[in-house]
């Protein structure tokens, strides 16, 4: 049996809502609904069922309903026509008290803005669902840290949202959310906030963490990539309606109507891909704080040839190599500003990658993505020829 | 000028409609008036009385203390309340300071007891909204003398009726400020409170009330602030205190007198305002 089925679902936002809902099963469109009735149809006759286990990502452009449709599901939003069922029990049909408890224990809730409580700690972030339900302080400190330490933030448990990183913050989030040891996660669009390099590795993270938890989880993002990265599962929405439903193999092949084709035309040409994208997490040296036996090491350990160096703003210096690095220390230099290179080439974040292709041939060294003088990124040219095989495997 | 057709309706007896309701809310409720009278005419004396045996000295020297620790340790306040309150003794306003304290004290208490409920009521309901919003304008606009009237019919003269005056006439920024600070909580939250199964009261507590607590704040301290400028209206009724000595200076143009008590009463107005916005960070 599935883990969630939902049958018609359809909201409605608006006085007029049984005319509106007649009109919908005539088959009007929502703005016609719109122009006759006043009432916005907000989500259409949703009908889709998710297995124990799943990644299952509704995407869409904003206003297609989506959020509302996630909201539907645990009833932050009453749902105008239709029934959503966890295990076979009907959530649509049930009391306050019974509804509180599924919140409680069987689905919880990560947001796009990570819905933090601002004058709450981490810790007590993390505790709230265990704390409403009652549970005495010991144990709710216990598996709210717990949570944390699965998260690698029990560091910071003491802090504030205030004083953390977006990702961080999300991570919170998502600890929280686990903490109440839901089945289900709803997940709405909890990763849009966040930059680009943060963004996939929470996305990579919520597929481990699935393989090792094995949560149901329902994700909703408007970003494709996204959805086909961490979707086992994706549900097109457009209007309020769900357009299809497929793997991303399934929609990307074999588009069910022609706004899923033009949906998925319009990603091929983002898949002209920039800098941006393919870019790593750089590891760099401080230029006042390290030194050569400082980089030697890391070098060492972390198995590179070469390094970048910045200041504490981020702002790039140059590199450095480990030959380099080798003359400085036995020197006996303190600092390693005289084996410093500054002949590295850079790109802005936005260079398209068949260009970067043309810089990165030439050099010796890995390029650097900077904006206004300050290191985003760093690219190899492993990550280059990675990008352009990808791209031409989806043109073929 | 010509007669309009307007002149053709009667003059409406709302004056007189007034008058009946409020004769026969004296005489219906009687017995509930005064008891609240005398009850809480032994509070306000009894707080007074209170406030009369510490000597000033320490008096002084507690408030002192109390806004040097306030003010996170910095010497400003404390040394200004230090000045101001010496001034009032020497003055020989003491015992006028300490009951308009009283009168200052138990009607913000009660408007806060009353104003807070009122206005978490009014986030949740938009009914309870519609309704009260027009109330508040009415007791904001209504010209304060005009509570005096009923003050003194419900509880004659002296403290009782100035509280009752001072309350009406201080309770809405309370009120609006809770409304407020509890509809401006960020729907995210809201919806992360609910999606955890919080109930109502969960909600309100551990969510709510301490992400509106500053706006509350902001609101109670207007509320202070109001019911210290109604001290010199309420005298008209007998409340004692540093009013009276305004409105005695006033009714015989006595400008030295009146102006050695409002004096008095601007101190006592920077120490509270300064004080409360304190305790609201």
């Amino acid at each position: 049996m599935p883990k969630v089925t939902v049958e018609n679902l359809s909201k409605v936002f608006g006085k007029k809502e049984e005319q509106a809902l007649k009109l919908a099963d005539q088959g009007k469109t929502k703005a016609e609904i719109l122009k006759e009735t006043g009432a916005t149809l907000g989500v259409n006759n949703a009908s889709f069922s998710v297995e124990q286990g799943e990644i299952f990502v509704i995407m869409g452009l904003s206003g297609s309903g989506k959020s509302t449709l996630v909201r539907l599901l645990n009833r932050l939003i009453e749902p105008s026509k239709g029934t959503v069922s966890i295990d076979g029990k009907n959530i649509s049909q049930m009391d306050k008290d019974d509804l509180r408890n599924v919140r409680r224990k069987e689905m919880s809730m990560v947001f796009q803005n990570f819905g933090l409580f601002p004058q709450r700690t981490i810790l007590e972030n993390t505790e709230y669902g265990l704390e409403i339900q009652g549970m005495e302080k010991t144990e709710r400190r216990q598996r709210a840290e717990k949570a944390l330490d699965n998260a690698g933030l029990l560091a910071y448990k003491d802090q504030l949202p205030s004083q953390l990183s977006g990702g961080m913050q999300q991570r919170v989030g998502l600890a929280r959310a686990l903490a109440n040891d839901p089945e289900i996660l709803l997940m709405d669009e909890a990763f849009s906030a966040l930059d680009p390099l943060i963004r996939r590795e929470m996305q990579d993270e919520l597929v481990e963490m699935q393989d090792k938890v094995n949560k149901t989880i329902i994700f909703i993002t408007h970003d494709l990539n996204e959805a086909l990265r961490i979707g086992d599962r994706i549900a097109l929405m457009k209007d309020g309606e769900i357009v299809q439903i497929g793997t991303g193999e399934e929609i990307l092949t074999n588009p069910a109507n022609d706004y899923v084709e033009k949906f998925v035309e319009d990603v091929d040409r983002a898949r002209v891909l920039t800098a941006e994208n393919i870019m790593a997490r750089p590891t760099v040296l401080k230029i006042k704080q390290d030194g050569p036996n400082v980089a030697l090491r890391r070098m060492e350990q972390e198995g590179l040839s070469s390094m970048l160096v910045v200041d504490d703003s981020r702002k790039l210096y140059g590199y450095v190599t480990d030959e380099g690095i080798a003359v400085s220390v036995k020197r006996q230099e303190k600092t390693f500003d005289k084996v410093l290179r500054t002949d590295i080439p850079t790109v802005g974040r936005d260079t398209l990658v068949s260009d970067i292709f043309e810089v990165i041939q030439d050099a010796s060294t890995p390029v650097a993505v900077v904006e206004d003088g300050k290191l985003l990124g760093i690219i190899v040219r492993s990550h280059v020829i990675a990008a352009l095989a990808k791209d031409s495997e989806v043109s073929l | 000028m010509e007669n309009s057709i307007l002149d053709n309706i009667p003059k409406l007896p709302v004056a007189q409609y007034m008058e009946n309701f409020m004769d026969y809310l004296t005489t219906v409720l009687k017995p509930l008036f005064d008891l609240i009278q005398s009850f809480s005419e032994v509070i306000m004396e009894g707080m007074t009385d209170l406030l009369l045996l510490v000597p000033p000295i320490f008096f002084i020297i507690l408030i002192a203390a109390v806004c040097f620790f306030a003010s996170g340790k910095k010497i400003g306040l404390a040394v200004f309340s230090i000045v101001g309150l010496l001034y009032v003794q020497n003055q020989g306003l003491w015992e006028d300071l300490m009951n308009t304290i009283t009168l200052v004290i138990i009607s913000s208490l009660v408007s806060v007891i009353i104003g807070v409920p009122l206005g978490i009521l009014m986030a949740k309901s938009k009914w309870a909204n519609t309704i009260v919003t027009p109330i508040l304008d009415f007791m904001q606009t209504m010209p304060a003398f005009v509570y005096l009237i009923p003050a003194v019919a419900f509880f004659g003269i002296g403290m009782v009726p100035g509280v009752f005056a001072s309350v009406i006439f201080a309770l809405p920024p309370t009120v609006r400020f809770t409304n407020l600070g509890i509809r401006q909580v960020s729907g995210e939250l809201v919806e992360a409170a609910d999606s955890f199964g919080s109930t109502g009261s969960q909600k309100l507590f551990k969510v709510e009330l301490p992400l509106a607590k500053s706006t509350i704040m902001a609101g109670v301290n207007q509320t202070v602030m109001l019911a210290l400028s109604m001290v010199v209206i309420a005298s008209m009724i007998g409340a004692p205190g540093l009013g009276s000595q305004v409105l005695s200076a006033l009714q015989r143009a006595q400008v030295g007198t009146g102006f050695v008590s409002g004096l008095a009463l601007v101190i006592l107005a920077i120490i509270i305002d300064r004080l409360t916005q304190k305790f609201t960070k």
